[in-house]
């Protein structure tokens, strides 16, 4: 990428859009290939500031995200929250709705479903884990409903709105946080109905809890489809295609706008909701301010660069979860900070985002041999 | 009713906070100014505090001993990491026409990676234990002149480090170089309509870079202040860096992308911000309620905006959009 860098100040270079596109292999050539790039320079990266041996790293990381039964659940556990959140967020965005507000839906999903568990607990379980995924959706829903009613009616910058929601929500969860302490002092919620597990997920495959995460998958890959389904074969996922291509031909169309913005934004928030559902209830059986911990901000580049693409984004969010869990246990095996996974994200992030421009552009070298 | 000595602890911490929010606010309005929204104003903040961090760090594990040194170094470093970190979002988002707002995402996830990994193995790398700190360095951060003990005139307007001035010195340059310069001018008019200003002969990309570099060296001095003089040269991993900047994104708009409303503004936010510690019988989780205020606040303003939709008041017509001459 540096040496491509330093040839686009030369006057040499002429870029220009593909005229037709790239084919799908081609494009997924060039996506594999910036991956390997940015592993190359994550690599770089961690071998000198700890001086390791690479081999022993990757073997390490594989060991971190995969080495027993338990973290390869964990794995998958994480991977489904995230593939959960990128799938909320896709509508939105699709419809270049920019719905930053990711983390504050997850937030207030979270605190719904932290509620249900600590003063409906005397429920049936099958009534409380359906109330709490309700209940769950419509406070994510109403935290995407404020921004995008105003995005509508008075075309305020939903990008700033969702933004300041986030705080709002990590506030209101310090507040509630404060408010359900336990034990008194530890400024945390503990772990919520350690004793009877109401309000947990259960195990899929075996009686008991945490053991594997197979209710989470199921409720993630199904909310999946049904996105799929309604983007792709329903008359509102066509409405909001046409509205992310060109807002005047919708209206030309006679869409009603607005009307599609408010409600993709609310189905948008609703999913993320339900994701602060599958987080407490199925990962933390917690709630704390950090039960979104910057998902909310990772799912959308999660989404973008699957191109809103079910499949793909299912791809991309066990590449960055397995990454994530990979190195963190490099971190924990070398002594180093757990944050070293963050920045290799962030690595790995800038060169698939690099690797769009040459999807959609050709680079040529106009130099002596040009016009030929 | 507030003692004069609390009123003044108040206004006190209500400055520092501020300085840090308007160095990054002041920053991303240059930024913003050439139609760019970089969402990375908080990674960049932690590039900045880390930068000027692992500076100093290495001057005094060395046995640096001069404040004035470790400074130098320090602010140094601290430009060059925030600059750097912006010539990446520079680079996606203009040449390879990276989407805006994923890039500037991604800065921030980057932005804290580094800087919080740093942080806390800084101390490991080295051979050493424990948490880090740089007081030499910091001290020079810190220091006032005599005048700061001149009662309480003094202690009001004198007190602070010499980066509470330097903010408002940047504020002012900026809103000049803006509204009263041929080269500000261009700048706007590359933000407003950039297919405008390259018919009329403005090199839209050079301006777009020098924006955002310039920019980011300024916003992440935000993160040097919260380093060096605000938590007096230590570092801890809780993440405030990426709130504050983010409330520097905030304020951008409660400022209405005027760099001088930012100085105010800031300190009204770090006024906000404080004011629940001198507000009596406010149990802890009320105060967690009172902490959302800055957030509300800015929320208000925007819908205030978006509703009056006064010209003058308006973000940057062409914020958020890539320019590609080809393709207008």
């Amino acid at each position: 990428m540096s040496t491509v860098e330093k040839k686009n100040r030369e006057p040499m270079i002429l870029m220009s859009k593909r005229g037709e596109l790239l084919p799908a292999w081609k494009a997924w050539g060039i996506r594999v290939i910036a991956f390997l790039l940015s592993l190359v320079v994550s690599g770089i990266v961690i071998i000198s500031v700890s001086g390791l041996n690479p081999a022993a790293v990757f073997a390490t990381m594989l060991d971190g995200a995969v080495g027993t039964g338990k973290r390869i659940w964990v794995t998958i556990r994480d991977a489904m929250t995230l593939l959960c959140i990128a799938v909320g967020l896709a509508p939105a965005f699709k419809m270049r709705f920019w719905n930053i507000g990711a983390e504050g839906q997850i937030l207030v999903g979270g605190i719904a479903s932290a509620a249900c568990m600590i003063y409906l607990k005397s429920l049936p379980t099958v009534v409380l884990l359906l109330l709490m995924i309700v209940v769950s959706m419509i406070a994510g829903g109403i935290w995407g409903f404020l921004p995008g009613m105003f995005k509508a009616r008075w075309n305020t910058n939903e990008t700033l709105f969702t933004l300041m929601m986030n705080y709002i929500a990590i506030q209101l969860t310090s507040y509630f946080v404060a408010m359900w302490e336990n034990p008194f002092g530890s400024n945390s919620v503990g772990v919520i109905n350690s004793q009877g597990k109401q309000g947990w997920l259960p195990n899929l495959l075996s009686p008991g809890f945490n053991k594997d995460y197979g209710w989470n998958v199921i409720i993630v890959l199904a909310v999946t489809l049904v996105m799929y389904l309604y983007m792709n074969h329903s008359k509102h996922g066509y409405e909001i295609a046409v509205i992310g291509d060109s807002e005047n031909t919708a209206r030309y169309a006679g869409i009603r706008v607005n009307r599609a913005y408010v409600r993709t934004i609310v189905l948008s928030g609703a999913i993320c909701g339900l994701a602060g559902f599958v987080a407490v209830s199925g990962a933390s059986h917690t709630i704390s301010t950090s039960t979104a911990g910057g998902r909310g901000f990772t799912a959308i580049i999660v989404a973008w660069l699957a191109q809103f693409n079910s499949v793909v984004m299912i791809i991309f969010s066990f590449l960055l979860v397995f990454l994530q869990k990979g190195a963190q246990a490099i971190a924990s095996a070398y002594n180093l900070s757990q944050e070293v996974s963050e920045m290799i994200t962030g690595i790995i992030l800038f060169f698939l985002l690099g690797s769009e421009f040459f999807v959609n552009y050709t680079v040529r070298f106009n130099g002596r041999r040009s016009n030929k | 009713m507030l003692t004069q000595d609390q009123l003044l602890a108040l206004i006190n911490s209500a400055i520092a906070f501020g300085t840090v929010i308007m160095l990054g606010a002041v920053g991303e309005i240059l930024i913003e100014k050439a139609g760019n929204l970089n969402l990375g104003i908080p990674g960049i903040m932690f590039l900045g505090g880390i930068g000027g961090m692992i500076a100093a760090f290495y001057y005094e594990l060395n046995g640096g001993a001069s404040p004035v040194v470790g400074l130098l170094l320090s602010f140094g470093c601290s430009i060059l990491f925030s600059a750097l970190g912006g010539l990446i979002y520079a680079f996606l988002t203009i040449t390879l026409r990276a989407n805006q707002n994923v890039t500037g995402l991604t800065l921030t996830i980057f932005g804290g990676g580094v800087a919080n990994f740093f942080g806390a193995s800084l101390n490991t790398l080295a051979g050493g234990v424990g948490q880090i700190s740089v007081p030499v360095t910091s001290s020079a951060y810190i220091a006032y002149t005599k005048l700061g003990y001149l009662g309480t005139i003094g202690k009001l307007l004198f007190a602070h480090g010499f980066m509470a001035y330097l903010a408002i010195a940047l504020a002012i340059l900026a809103r000049h170089f803006l509204m009263r310069t041929r080269t500000g001018l261009n700048l706007r008019a590359v933000g407003e309509n950039p297919g405008t200003a390259d018919a009329a002969g403005i090199n839209v990309t050079r301006y777009k870079y020098l924006a955002i570099i310039v920019g980011s060296a300024v916003a992440g001095l935000g993160g040097l202040f919260y380093t060096m003089d605000y938590i007096k040269g230590t570092w801890a991993n809780d993440g405030t860096i990426e709130g504050l900047g983010w409330l520097a994104v905030a304020l951008v708009i409660f400022a209405t992308w005027k760099p001088i409303s930012a100085v105010w503004g800031s300190y009204l936010f770090g006024f906000v911000y404080w004011a629940y510690l001198y507000i009596p019988g406010l149990s802890r989780k009320t105060l967690e309620l009172f902490k959302m205020l800055p957030y509300v606040i800015t929320l208000i303003v925007l819908i205030i905006v978006s509703l009056r939709k006064k010209r003058e008041n308006q973000p940057p017509a062409s914020l958020g959009l890539s320019y590609f001459r080809e393709e207008r």
